[in-house]
């Protein structure tokens, strides 16, 4: 019997009993579907943490010399953070150190903030991530500004009181106004406002505009670090291998002023994004590891369902088989046929579940940031899971309707 | 070569109903040859349809032996006798075992479909086939959408399309009323006419009347095997 004949017959005989069909093939449906979403939703949550995430937040080719990790994805314990407190915290003189004497090509911005509340005019900002740091930040950060400037080397060493403001606080607080050459005070001390920044957008929901940057040594310093101290040293490598070989270099330079033994472990933090992501990373190894099981479980119920539903056709259809057999057709033919009817069947709900789970993934991609795309594999990897496991639910069946009698199969109504 | 198509000696079939002995055929010995009509007779279970299926190769006898064509197949394998089935024997049913959801065409293309014929001499052959017992122009009906005595035709028409040598017919007008019996029965002459080897398993006298030989079955054993005078146009 060629296959064509006989997939053309397994589907119509779907078409003629399409509710019927739907539920036996839900099994092989969910586990298709289960496979194609999660893999694509997972795939997306990756490329929105590795792009959106861990890049706008600490930046393409960049790490941070910090005294603790600055981004913790992971559990933190107690006893671990009371350790990281008793670190020497990044001091000016640290940060002069590793600039003077880093070899690599690389971007060096002094960091240090904290919320603050921005006032103009009677009208308030509160909450605003005040960032003290010099101008090579806003090419670390990808900071665009959309008018004015950004401040100078210059006004950075003699910490000029000048402002460049968030998107979102220049509507906020000039109310159409144009905030350039305008004066705010923060914390009573005056400060213009030099340029205004290009809207950066949301973060999970949280907007990325509610900041103003000021030099590092200007006068509201001392309400956001300590006296020569700063939150942190940011430094951005022109790729990514000289990205490591900076760290590298950072590391080795800080353990030598720290003055540390080879036994001592490090008494500060060097984090990039695929630092930040380990977290999440460890998240998606865990549903990547469940995801087989999940699919299998389904799967096999689904296989189960499938050898019923063939074991019920031969049953109904001994007869026909009767027939086929006495106009000549071998036990291997018959065999064939229902082999390929299971898979065929089993074959249909792996696209119907390829269909639902594209579905979920699209769905997901509308209705949240994260870019859902399917990936091709999983599809090719679903069409051979459904016609596997319908030729595998099918051999049992198969081989009880080619083992029939042909009298009796006959004989049967 | 012989002209013999069908040869029997001492051919027994025993079945076992639990743990008592059920003696169908008792030692059956006959020769059907080339292009003979031969309808078989008998009481009810006189072991007809029993001598039917070992004849259409469905069954195997559990004694004696049976050549057809010059081939002993007594003792062949489930294989190599559905190889006979589908090359030699040309079966009509009673009640006509067609499948119901497949079209006149498609009924008739199967057997050829076993034999691994070409799609496209497959269909010129069914369509042949079909034409020849006068079904031209229902082709493409399914079995619920034709009478009965065309689904009988539709049966013979697949009987016919691997061009077999033996033609066996158990009842074939058992469903039918009189006039389409009738119908059948003038097929049957024509084909017979052709050069067909036919064997018709009837109860009826009247449709006993077209073969040429009579051949009665009683109690699994050969009661009468008459020639007909006169053949029944
Ligand atoms: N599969 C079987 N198992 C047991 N006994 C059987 C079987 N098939 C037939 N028989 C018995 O064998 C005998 C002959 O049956 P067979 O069907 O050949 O009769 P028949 O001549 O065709 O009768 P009818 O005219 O009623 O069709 C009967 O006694 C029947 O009960
Ligand atoms: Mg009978």
């Amino acid at each position: 019997m060629p296959v064509f004949e006989a997939v053309r017959m397994a589907l119509r005989t779907i078409a003629a009993q399409k509710l019927k069909s739907f539920f036996s093939l839900i099994g092989v449906l969910i586990g298709v579907t289960f496979l194609i979403a999660v893999v694509s939703i997972v795939q997306g949550m990756n490329v929105y943490m590795e792009d959106q995430f861990a890049n706008r937040l600490i930046g393409l080719n960049t790490f941070t010399l910090r005294r603790q990790p600055g981004i913790n994805t992971g559990n933190v314990t107690e006893e671990t953070w009371r350790a990281w407190q008793r670190r020497p915290r990044i001091s000016y003189d640290d940060a002069d150190y590793v600039a003077e004497r880093l070899h690599t090509p690389a971007l060096i911005a002094r960091y240090c903030a904290d919320r603050m509340t921005l006032n103009y005019n009677g009208k308030v900002a509160k909450d605003i991530d005040l960032q003290g740091t010099e101008p090579s930040y806003f090419e670390i950060k990808n900071i665009g500004i959309a008018s004015g400037r950004i401040f100078t080397p210059q006004e950075v060493r003699v910490g000029a009181p000048v402002l460049v403001l968030g998107s979102e606080i220049g509507e906020k607080l000039f109310e159409g106004l144009d905030p350039l050459g305008k004066e705010v005070t923060i914390r009573g001390l005056p400060y213009r406002v030099i340029g205004v920044a290009e809207r950066r957008g949301t973060l999970f929901g949280i907007s990325l505009d509610k900041f103003a940057v000021m030099p590092f040594r200007a006068p509201a310093r001392r309400h956001i670090c300590p006296l020569n101290i700063l939150d942190e040293l940011q430094i951005k490598a022109p790729n990514p291998d000289l990205m490591l070989t900076a760290m590298a270099e950072t590391e080795a330079l800080m353990r030598t002023r720290r003055g540390l033994k080879p036994s001592e472990e490090n008494n500060f933090d060097l984090q990039n994004a695929s630092g930040a992501l380990e977290g999440w990373k460890k998240i998606s190894t865990v549903l990547f590891t469940a995801l087989p099981g999940l699919v299998a479980i389904s799967l096999v119920v689904g296989g189960i369902v499938i050898m019923n539903i063939m074991l019920m056709a031969v049953a109904e259809r001994t007869r026909e088989i009767g027939i086929r057999k006495a106009l000549g057709a071998k036990r291997r033919d018959i065999l064939a046929q229902f082999i390929i009817e299971s898979a065929t069947l089993s074959t249909v709900g792996a696209a119907l579940g390829i269909g639902t789970g594209i579905g979920l993934a699209f769905l997901v991609r509308a209705l949240t940031p994260l870019p859902a795309a399917v990936a091709p594999w999983s599809i090719g990897l679903a069409v051979a899971l459904g016609v596997l496991v319908g030729m595998v639910a099918g051999v049992y069946p198969a081989s009880r309707a080619s083992k029939l009698d042909p009298i009796t199969a006959l004989r049967a109504e | 070569m012989s002209d013999r198509v069908i040869h029997v000696e001492e051919l027994a079939r025993e079945y076992l109903m639990g743990a008592e002995r059920v003696q169908a055929l008792r030692g059956l010995t006959l020769t059907i040859r080339r292009n003979e009509y031969v309808a078989i007779m008998g009481p009810s279970g006189s072991g007809k349809s029993t001598f039917m299926n070992l004849m259409g190769c469905l069954d195997t006898p559990s004694g004696g032996s049976y050549w057809l064509n010059g081939q002993e197949v007594s003792r062949l394998t489930d294989d190599a006798l559905a190889r006979v089935r589908n090359k030699e024997i040309g079966f009509v049913f009673q009640t006509f075992n067609l499948l119901p959801r497949a079209t006149a065409l498609h009924n008739v293309e199967l057997p050829l479909v076993y034999a691994g014929t070409s799609a496209r001499e497959r269909r010129q052959r069914a369509e042949e086939a079909l034409t020849r017992v006068g079904l031209e122009n229902r082709m493409h009906h399914r079995p619920n959408e034709l009478s009965g005595g065309q689904r009988q035709r539709v049966a013979i028409a697949r009987a016919l399309v691997n061009r077999p040598s033996l033609l066996l017919a158990d009842e074939p007008t058992g469903n039918l009323d009189s006039t389409t019996s009738e119908e059948i029965m003038r097929v049957f002459a024509e084909l017979h006419r052709q050069g067909q080897t036919i064997v018709v398993v009837t109860h009826e006298p009247s449709i006993a009347a077209h073969a040429e030989r009579v051949v009665v079955l009683r109690d699994g054993r050969l009661d009468s095997d008459t020639r007909n005078t006169q053949v029944a146009a």
